[in-house]
């Protein structure tokens, strides 16, 4: 390497400037730049769309870079520290603490700022601005003793910001200048529609109305004076959010040139007037135009660190088309929304009662989709958007794309192969359909297609085209979609388990004769087996059930690479007395087990010969201890932080809570295997977004979670309701986890479950928490059924002699270990030894055998 | 349940060719396995759902380890098969022929039922050929 690295100074760390980076990490920049990011909020770069969400989750699920610092150590992260002047002639930026960076390229990221209006009271305090964290916090305190909030501006910010004014329990109003909401997205009909259904939450519309001033109460805001009535809406918190202003002003003072409406003046290439400075995202103006959404900032970051390798990339301008759920309400716009397009015709399908408006502009001769608005029920945006933007003919009977009748999915479109599906990833439609229909290792169904090329997998909108746009391909090949288990049985393990239930079948051998073919195998025998136990509250070692299972379950233990076996006694919610811990010290050092804590808060014990399993679980029992079901598909640990119990930050009592769902679900057989967690507050330090069910308190109760899970495929678990209290919490987790159980795939897992089913997680909400299709109830007496039901079958086991008969070595010597069984030792520990092929047992009976190990 | 394996066992048994009792028929379970020692060696004996007694080395030579006893028994086809319980490879029980990877077999035993035990004796050798 020469010394010829150069340099490259990003100017703000928001979420442009973070995606710059990461880019600049990715494409390999950093091979040749030293990277300096310098951004003057104290906070890391963090998700600003979801800012909302921050009295929800905290600041730490929204930041972009938890760890603090990127995982490159050629880029440096300077945070807290404003820039104060930019020198192009020099090729140097001043920081506010005096140092002095030269740069071979900047990039100015500088976002925007909220616009606050210069009426009289306007920097009173009570006032603010709603755009970064600390803002938030600020808004956070003032609302603990104010009454009543008001926001000044309509818009897209303006409500986010109103409903986290009613969030924080405050009467809220909004004024807006527009005669309607969102008036730069919706028309006037979609505005009225919108404005009812915010009504209806509670909130106080003011439209067309502007104002004039903040009035001043005991020097502090105490209200609005409004221009078209005399009395003043009272409101102790005042939050400007009337549109935002380009930051351009280091860029102004250094003599960059600066678009007529305000931004830097960037070409195609994001290059501003002076060719070693760039600019994106907010405080950029390509061909003078701003762009108040993050996904075009994104593509200029793209862009920029496209053209430092010298790639062709440009930014020629960003499809402005927006859907997102406001109070719960879907709002989206995508395309010519307000028909601007000459001659072109509207297309409106309105109902009042429902709340739903729905609007398609068209093209003068009617055949082409220009634009929409929908609000209300924006299911149809996943084909609408790409239908519009690809120029694509409509469909004889267009009016079908918006009735309530159409999913949206359901009407036949050929969008050609260059559509551009998901938008957020720049996905088209002949990519997906190359995923599988490529010979080299294609993807057999959508939810591999969306985890191979990340269509859908941002904001989910366009999944179900592209689960559609899948299912097209096969049935065009003339393939059918293979749903069989296994070639034993020809349906899914969901249908197999109804089958089950409705026949009331206890055996495998009935399931077989009735409703299958042959004798089975590794794949349906464990499912069936998984299926049973979850219905029928079995032993699974009982005389039908037991082969059927795979070894782990066969020997209630995990099956380690030598064959030994490890073993994890329960430690519910993480939390074990002195005692218990030297219980399992005095075993594991007795039977010459080698010892390692687990991720979920437990100990495991390694290399326990089979036969030896049940004097090692003897002892376990009788200390008190059961079994861990580390070797089931069924729960494993509901990990939890001490909660408010020991910590000074905690809200609720996290680990009672974890205690409680660990032993209420303990035993539970599933399709794969389950883990829940329960964190006391918002820091999540017990991961729970890293589990199938995760709990995080509030200080109102505690917020439910659903579908994570760490692995080789990470997901983070979504949201499903918020501020339940114990019971209610309880009682979804009983619905949510029962109809995992009886409809999900074989080996299936909760975050993949839910993709596959129809509406995902909405889907799920509608049966758990809307309880829709009316199994709340049957689901909870399943739960109940299983929870009452409940014995621990290591105790079981030890109870019942023809059981333990089977934890013998060889049924002609039940006294002689197997001695291709042997160990070595590491860190004073054992472990296995490397096996070289089958051992003679006249060569080596005994050796390494761990002490303790003669039955 | 004193059913014989009447596969034909010619020039299979070992060099000393004496079969030993090794447990009664039931003391394998239907559509499972059990581990037998004989001579030294690990043994897998399998009963499938037709009541046939097979018997293989114990030791899985995709993992290495002694624990093809502890598969699941079960059909492949017509095939009557073990899949091993570490990684799932299945064996056909009649040849010891991987049916993942024809390269790959299971040592197969000779093995008899006679009264209702069971009797294994010496290496099996199966034809390259055989396969049904």
């Amino acid at each position: 390497m020469t010394n010829q690295r150069k340099r490259l100074v990003v100017i703000g760390h928001g979420m442009v400037g973070h995606r710059f980076v990461q880019a600049a990490i990715e494409r390999g920049l950093t091979e040749t730049h030293d990277v300096v990011v310098v951004g003057e909020e104290t906070r890391p770069a963090y998700d600003r769309v979801a800012l909302t969400s921050f009295f929800e989750v905290g600041a730490d699920a929204l930041s972009l870079l938890p760890e603090g610092v990127y995982d490159d150590p050629r880029v440096r992260l300077v945070t807290g520290v404003e820039v104060t002047a930019l020198d192009p002639a020099a090729q140097t930026v001043t920081l506010a603490d005096g140092e002095v960076l030269a740069y071979d390229t900047a990039v100015l990221a500088t976002g925007a700022a909220p616009f606050v209006p210069p009426v009289p009271g306007h920097d009173l305090p009570g006032c603010f601005v709603y755009r970064t964290i600390d803002d938030l916090e600020a808004i956070r305190d003032a609302a603990a003793t104010a009454k009543v909030g008001a926001v000044i501006g309509g818009g897209l910010l303006g409500l986010e910001a109103a409903n986290a004014l009613a969030q924080l329990g405050l009467e809220t109003h909004v004024v807006e200048m527009a005669p309607r909401l969102m008036a730069v997205q919706i028309d006037d009909a979609g505005g009225s529609m919108l404005r009812r259904h915010i009504e209806k939450l509670g909130l106080t519309i003011h439209a067309g109305a502007m104002t004039k001033g903040v009035v001043e109460v005991d020097g502090r805001a105490g209200g609005l004076q409004l221009a078209d009535r005399d009395e003043p809406v009272a409101a102790d918190v005042v939050v400007f959010s009337a549109g935002i202003r380009p930051r351009d002003a280091l860029a102004c003072i250094a003599g960059l040139e600066v678009a007529e409406r305000g931004g830097v003046l960037v070409d195609e290439q994001c290059r501003t007037s002076d060719p070693h400075v760039f600019a994106i995202g907010e405080c950029a103006a390509p061909a003078g135009k701003m762009y108040g959404l993050v996904a075009p900032g994104y593509a200029m970051a793209e862009v920029v660190a496209d053209a430092l390798l010298e790639g062709p990339g440009t930014f020629t301008g960003a499809d402005m088309s927006t859907k997102l759920k406001l109070m719960g309400v879907d709002v989206a716009s995508f395309g010519d929304a307000f028909a601007t397009t000459p001659d072109s015709l509207e297309l409106v399908y309105s109902d009042a009662v429902a709340g739903v408006y729905k609007k398609l502009v068209i093209s003068d001769c009617g055949t082409k989709l220009l634009g929409g608005i929908l609000v209300g029920d924006a299911s149809a945006y996943g084909i609408l958007r790409p239908m519009a933007a690809s120029g694509l003919a409509l469909p004889d009977n267009p009016e079908e794309l918006i009735l309530p009748a159409s999913s949206g999915t359901s009407v036949q479109v050929g969008l050609p192969d260059e559509a551009v599906v998901c938008s957020c990833n720049n996905v088209t439609k002949a990519e997906i359909t190359d995923r599988v229909a490529r010979e080299d290792d294609p993807c057999a169904d959508s939810a591999c297609v969306t985890a191979c090329s990340k269509a859908g997998a941002t904001c989910g909108s366009c999944k179900p085209l592209v689960k559609k746009i899948v299912e097209d391909h096969f049935a065009s090949v003339g393939r059918t979609i293979d749903r069989s288990l296994c070639e034993h049985f020809s349906m899914t393990r969901a249908e197999l388990f109804d089958l089950v239930a409705v026949h009331g079948y206890t055996r495998f051998d009935e399931i077989v004769s009735a409703h299958g073919r042959g004798r089975g195998c590794e794949i349906c025998k464990p499912a069936i087996a998984s299926i049973l136990a979850s219905l029928l509250n079995h032993h699974v070692l009982d005389d039908d059930a037991v082969n059927l299972q795979d070894t782990n379950d066969r020997y209630l233990a995990n099956i380690q690479k030598n064959g030994s076996y490890s073993v994890v006694p329960r430690i519910p919610g993480g939390e074990i007395t002195p005692e218990k811990l030297i219980v399992i010290g005095e075993v594991a050092r007795d039977h010459g087990l080698y010892t390692k804590i687990t991720g979920g808060q437990r100990i495991d014990l390694f290399g326990a010969r089979m036969e030896d399993l049940p004097v090692i679980w003897k002892r376990l029992v009788d200390a008190g201890f059961e079994s861990g079901h580390a070797y089931g598909k069924s729960l494993r640990t509901v990990k939890s932080c001490v909660g408010s119990t020991w910590c000074r930050f905690g809200v609720q009592d996290s680990t009672t809570m974890a205690i409680d769902l660990e032993l209420r679900y303990r035993g539970l057989r599933s399709p794969h295997k389950l883990k829940g967690g329960v964190s006391g507050c918002a820091r999540e330090c017990a991961e729970a977004r890293g589990k199938d069910f995760g709990i995080i308190a509030t200080e109102k109760g505690w917020n439910l979670y659903v579908g994570g899970n760490g692995g080789a495929v990470p997901a983070h678990a979504q949201l499903l309701a918020s501020d339940l209290d114990d019971e209610t919490l309880v009682r979804y987790i009983d619905r949510f986890l029962m109809y995992y159980v009886r409809t999900a795939d074989r080996l299936q897992r909760t975050s993949t479950w839910i993709d596959s089913l129809e509406g995902g997680l909405e889907r799920v909400r509608e049966i758990v928490v809307d309880d829709a299709l009316g199994l709340g109830s049957e689901l909870e007496a399943a739960m109940a059924k299983h929870v009452g039901g409940y014995f621990d079958e290591w105790k079981a086991t030890l109870d019942n002699p023809e059981k333990l008969a089977r934890f013998t070595s060889f049924v002609n010597a039940p006294d002689v270990p197997d001695a291709h069984i042997t160990f070595d030792t590491s860190r004073d520990q054992i472990v296995p030894a490397e096996s070289t092929g089958p051992v003679l047992l006249g060569a080596s009976i005994g050796v390494g055998a761990p002490a303790g190990a003669t039955p | 349940m004193s059913t014989v394996n009447t596969r034909d066992t010619t020039g299979a048994s070992d060099a000393m060719g004496e079969m030993v009792q090794v447990c009664r028929v039931d003391q394998v379970p239907l559509e499972g396995g059990v581990a037998a020692l004989v001579g030294g060696r690990a043994i897998a004996l399998f009963r499938t759902w037709e009541g046939n007694i097979y018997a293989t080395s114990n030791y899985d030579p995709w993992s290495r380890a002694s624990v093809m006893s502890r598969g699941i028994v079960g059909t492949r086809g017509d095939v009557p098969f073990v899949a091993s319980p570490m990684h799932k490879q299945a064996f056909d029980l009649r040849t010891g022929r991987c049916l993942d990877d024809e390269s790959v077999r299971l040592t197969m035993y000779d093995v008899r039922v006679l009264d209702g035990r069971v009797w294994v004796g010496g290496e099996k050798s199966v034809p390259e050929g055989e396969s049904t």
